[in-house]
């Protein structure tokens, strides 16, 4: 039994969160008597609050948590398990199982989703086969060095995932065949984050040093985090208008005034690269400028006067202490990379033909065409391979990281 | 109550209180009312209804806000809003097509009683197509129409009287015209311009322009044959040589465009042909009053118009491959060769939210027919900017108000000749006017259209695709209720 002051007041004026544990030490001292006196409803009451306190101060954040996101996640897969049409007054649903994933992996919008199979290459052949072996092999000496059952499921999902991309890359690019949505959403997320991350961290190494002039570079360089993507997308459409841009002087001094990006899938991917690693580019230069302004000095000046240069400081002193904050900032890009909508919506319409489409602009014309059903597939779709990755590679590159630590 | 008591009964309120409200014209009539309307981006469209409401404001009290969504939005936006019973609009100004899905979730106020009951439409000047087709939907009056739409032919009559050349009549002579233009100075700027502008960007308009080329080469029988599925079996009319060729024309004129058409809306080509760069473009009825327009300078009087090009090769819809015109297969041929116009979009029209309240409704539908009637909408129609184009018989009949507005008498009968031999032909082909009809086009049509364009697929794989695509649509959405609206839209009654 809990033993309180009666009424109910804190006696050490400590407030009521502190009430219970000092309480509980103090009643060893007091006299039998007093220890036995039943407590009063006010005590009771306090007693009851104490027991609560945790659940209660908790809840507004989880009902925030299930009302904004948990219950939408629901809603969106039952979505996806149907046909839904709006009528007066709501909707109206009918189950369809797994249709509408089915349509995309093997269906009718397989093309649009994963894109064109017709024949693999000889050399298409040979990645699959030698991923199939590489992640076998993986998989193998996972078991043999140190074998949990759970650490073994996730890596086999990991597996699962990476041969599908291996594959899908084999038969559709390194087959001469066309990509479709998630190949391009890839595409985004592996080229434009290894750009970005190397152009940031380039920047924000040059912005690390002692030069004139740093403080103006840092604040030019983090301007356009600040534009909003539609109208980066406006402004980038403009400047690479061959046409009537900026440019277009230029374009035509070197004899490219017919040629316009826009009409070819690799020039329209990579000017939409340009811009989106034009707005994220100061995103990893501040962030690793912070990291690297926090890394110790004394490490770097004894090094110099050991005599070593400075590829070999960066890659012995600099980088292992950056690397956390490197792999976090990563992660984050990796996630908002998956989700690039507005450029390519603002500036091809996901065209040439479905070039530039990505997954997320994928599922937006599917939701503006009101087929629900479809958009949520491919949100969930998108969801997996986001949250596959994402995981595998903080289990892999951060935790690693830090069990070797 | 009965049914028919209660309908009637309500009938009578609405016509009382219209006929009072239309009579009295008074201020301080709709005082505290409040309209929400919704649509396209201005200032096509959206200002002018913007300008209107306030007049409307100042002449009964009710106050008008128009609120604007990307076209691509504009449709979801307004089934979300008020199929969940948000209800935050009272007024949709969109495409006519749209309605029917709207109509068939019960979505739509029934305006027949407030027609009857409106002395100042005067319902009868509307061109028939417009009044019996484009506002009604199963014999229904849902929508009041604010512009009519017809995609068109333009060329630059200066430019092929320098070529010697006629406008042309069909997509060869299309080819021909474009060819001998392309590449010449049309604006004295002393840059190459193009032969042909026609819009080609994905998830825009493009997907309107090939219909309208399609139209020939598929509708021979009359509007009520169609040209997107068999009436009879709601099967898809699509996967065959007459719409392969409309892809392939559509493709071609892009030799003699501007070398980023593939990225270029509506809005790009109207600003190439205002800016006097294009011989040829297709496009609705705008480009007449936007060549009189101060930023239209390098082509005012120099424009010319005439129905779309037709085709002396149709369709054989039992072996889906083209075949000549003759006089049993293209009965409304001239000279051989099949004229198809296709009343693409149907024109922006308002429709009524039904769950607003009635003082809400009656002041909506005060609006939407105070823009409609002929003194508000014959001054509106001859402004560029505007987006809305003739629809009433006083707008296309009576030159004066185009002469007023800075048309010559010559382009002035000719634009306006153009849209009523359109309107008027009997092989007039309508637009897709079922539920999922975004689907079947803006999503569908569009996205396979775009990869033929970007050399992804062929015109043949195309088709195919498109297809197979319209026949899921069609068994989700129910292939019996889908092939009785299908027939309602294109007049077929048994």
């Amino acid at each position: 039994m809990t033993t309180v002051d009666p009424s109910g007041a804190d006696p050490i004026g400590a407030g009521p969160v502190a009430a219970g544990r000092p309480a509980r030490k103090a009643s060893a001292a007091l006299p039998r008597s007093f220890k036995e006196r039943p407590p009063g409803p006010g005590a009771r009451f306090s007693e009851w609050l104490d027991a609560q306190a945790k659940t209660l101060f908790i809840m507004p954040a989880v009902t925030l948590i299930l009302i904004f996101s948990v219950f939408p996640l629901v809603a969106s897969i039952v979505i996806a398990f149907g046909r839904v049409r709006l009528r007066g007054g709501g909707y109206t649903y009918r189950f369809v199982g797994l249709r509408n994933f089915e349509k995309q992996l093997f269906g009718s919008e397989q093309y649009h989703f994963l894109g064109v199979f017709t024949e693999i290459s000889v050399f298409g052949w040979m990645m699959i086969i030698g991923a199939a072996v590489f992640l076998i092999w993986w998989l193998i000496r996972y078991v043999r060095r140190k074998f949990w059952w759970l650490g073994f499921i996730g890596r086999l999902i990991t597996a699962s995932l990476a041969f599908g991309l291996v594959a899908l890359f084999a038969a559709t690019t390194a087959s001469g065949n066309q990509f479709g949505t998630l190949g391009v959403t890839l595409l985004y997320v592996g080229i434009g984050c290894l750009v970005q991350f190397s152009i940031g961290l380039g920047l924000a190494l040059l912005c690390s040093q002692p030069i004139r002039g740093k403080t103006f570079f840092r604040v030019t360089f983090f301007v356009p985090l600040m534009i909003t993507p539609i109208g980066i997308g406006y402004a980038f459409r403009m400047l690479a208008d061959t046409q009537k841009g900026p440019f277009a002087p230029a374009w035509q001094w070197v004899g490219l005034g017919d040629f316009s990006w826009a009409t070819d899938p690799w020039a329209a991917r990579s000017i939409i690269v340009l811009a989106d690693s034009w707005q994220w580019i100061p995103f990893i230069f501040v962030v690793l400028l912070a990291a690297l302004e926090n890394t110790p000095k004394d490490y770097v000046e004894a090094a110099e006067v050991d005599g070593a240069g400075g590829w070999q400081i960066f890659r012995e002193i600099t980088w292992p202490q950056i690397m956390p904050v490197a792999a976090t900032v990563m992660l984050i890009r990796v996630i908002e990379g998956f989700k690039l909508v507005d450029l390519p919506n603002i500036m091809t319409s996901g065209g040439p033909g479905i070039a530039t489409e990505s997954m997320t602009l994928h599922a937006l014309f599917a939701w503006r065409s009101l087929d629900l059903g479809q958009s949520a597939a491919i949100s969930y779709l998108l969801l997996f391979v986001t949250v596959v990755i994402c995981v595998s590679f903080f289990n892999m590159v951060v935790l690693a990281r830090a069990r070797n630590t | 109550m009965s049914k028919v008591k209660r309908a009637l009964l309500s009938s009578l309120a609405v016509a009382g209180a219209l006929t009072i409200g239309a009579q009295s014209g008074v201020a301080d009539e709709f005082d505290g009312v409040e309209v929400n309307i919704l649509t396209r981006p201005g200032p096509v469209i959206a200002q002018r209804i913007v300008e209107r409401g306030e007049e409307f404001t100042e002449m009964t009290g009710a106050k008008i806000n128009v609120a604007e969504v990307p076209f691509a939005e504009l449709f979801q936006k307004l089934l979300t809003d008020w199929s969940t019973g948000t209800n935050s609009i009272d007024v949709g100004v969109f495409a006519s097509g749209w309605a029917v899905e709207m109509v068939d979730g019960g979505l739509l106020q029934d305006l027949d009683a407030y027609v009857a009951a409106d002395p100042d439409i005067n319902i009868d000047d509307i061109a028939p197509y417009f009044r019996e087709y484009n506002q009604k939907i199963g014999g229904k009056t849902y929508l009041i129409t604010l512009d009519g739409d017809f995609q068109m032919l333009y060329y630059r009559r200066d430019v092929l009287e320098q070529l010697g050349k006629e406008p042309p009549r069909t997509w060869a002579e299309y080819m021909d015209v474009a060819a001998a233009a392309h590449g010449t100075d049309m604006n004295g700027d002393g840059e190459p311009d193009f032969g042909s502008c026609i819009f080609k960007k994905r998830n825009a308009q493009s997907y309107f322009a090939v219909m309208s080329i399609a139209a020939a080469y598929v509708q021979t029988q009359g509007t009520g044959e169609g040209i997107f599925f068999d009436p009879e079996t709601m099967a898809p009319k699509v996967n065959n040589e007459a719409w392969a060729e409309a892809f392939r024309v559509y493709k071609a004129t892009g030799e003699y465009g501007p070398p980023d058409e593939l990225n270029h809306d509506i809005g790009d080509t109207r600003a190439l042909v205002q800016g006097g760069r294009c011989a040829l473009a297709i496009d609705w009825g705008d480009i007449g009053p936007l060549s009189i327009d101060p930023s239209g300078a390098p082509i005012k009087d120099k424009m010319g118009a005439v129905i779309m090009p037709g085709t002396p090769r149709v369709l054989d819809t039992a072996t889906g491959k083209l075949v000549d015109c003759d006089a049993s297969r293209c009965p409304n041929a001239t000279d051989g060769i099949n004229f198809a116009p296709f009343a693409a979009f149907g024109g922006w029209s308002g429709a009524i939210n039904k769950n607003a309240d009635e003082r809400t409704k009656e002041a909506a539908y005060k609006f939407l027919s105070y823009m409609n009637q002929a003194a508000q909408s014959n001054v509106d129609v001859t402004i560029g900017w505007t987006g809305y184009n003739p629809y009433r018989n006083s707008q296309l009949d009576n030159l004066e108000p185009w002469v007023e507005a800075g048309f010559s008498q010559e382009f002035a009968e000719n634009y306006l000749g153009a849209i009523k031999q359109s309107l008027n032909h009997p092989n007039m082909a309508s637009d897709i006017r079922v539920p999922g009809a975004a689907q079947y086009t803006s999503q569908i049509l569009d996205r396979e259209l775009a990869r033929f364009l970007a050399d992804e697929i062929t015109a043949e794989q195309a088709v195919a695709n498109i297809e197979e695509a319209w026949e899921e649509v069609t068994e989700d959405f129910g292939r019996d209720s889908q092939q009785t609206m299908y027939k309602l839209s294109l007049g077929v009654t048994n």
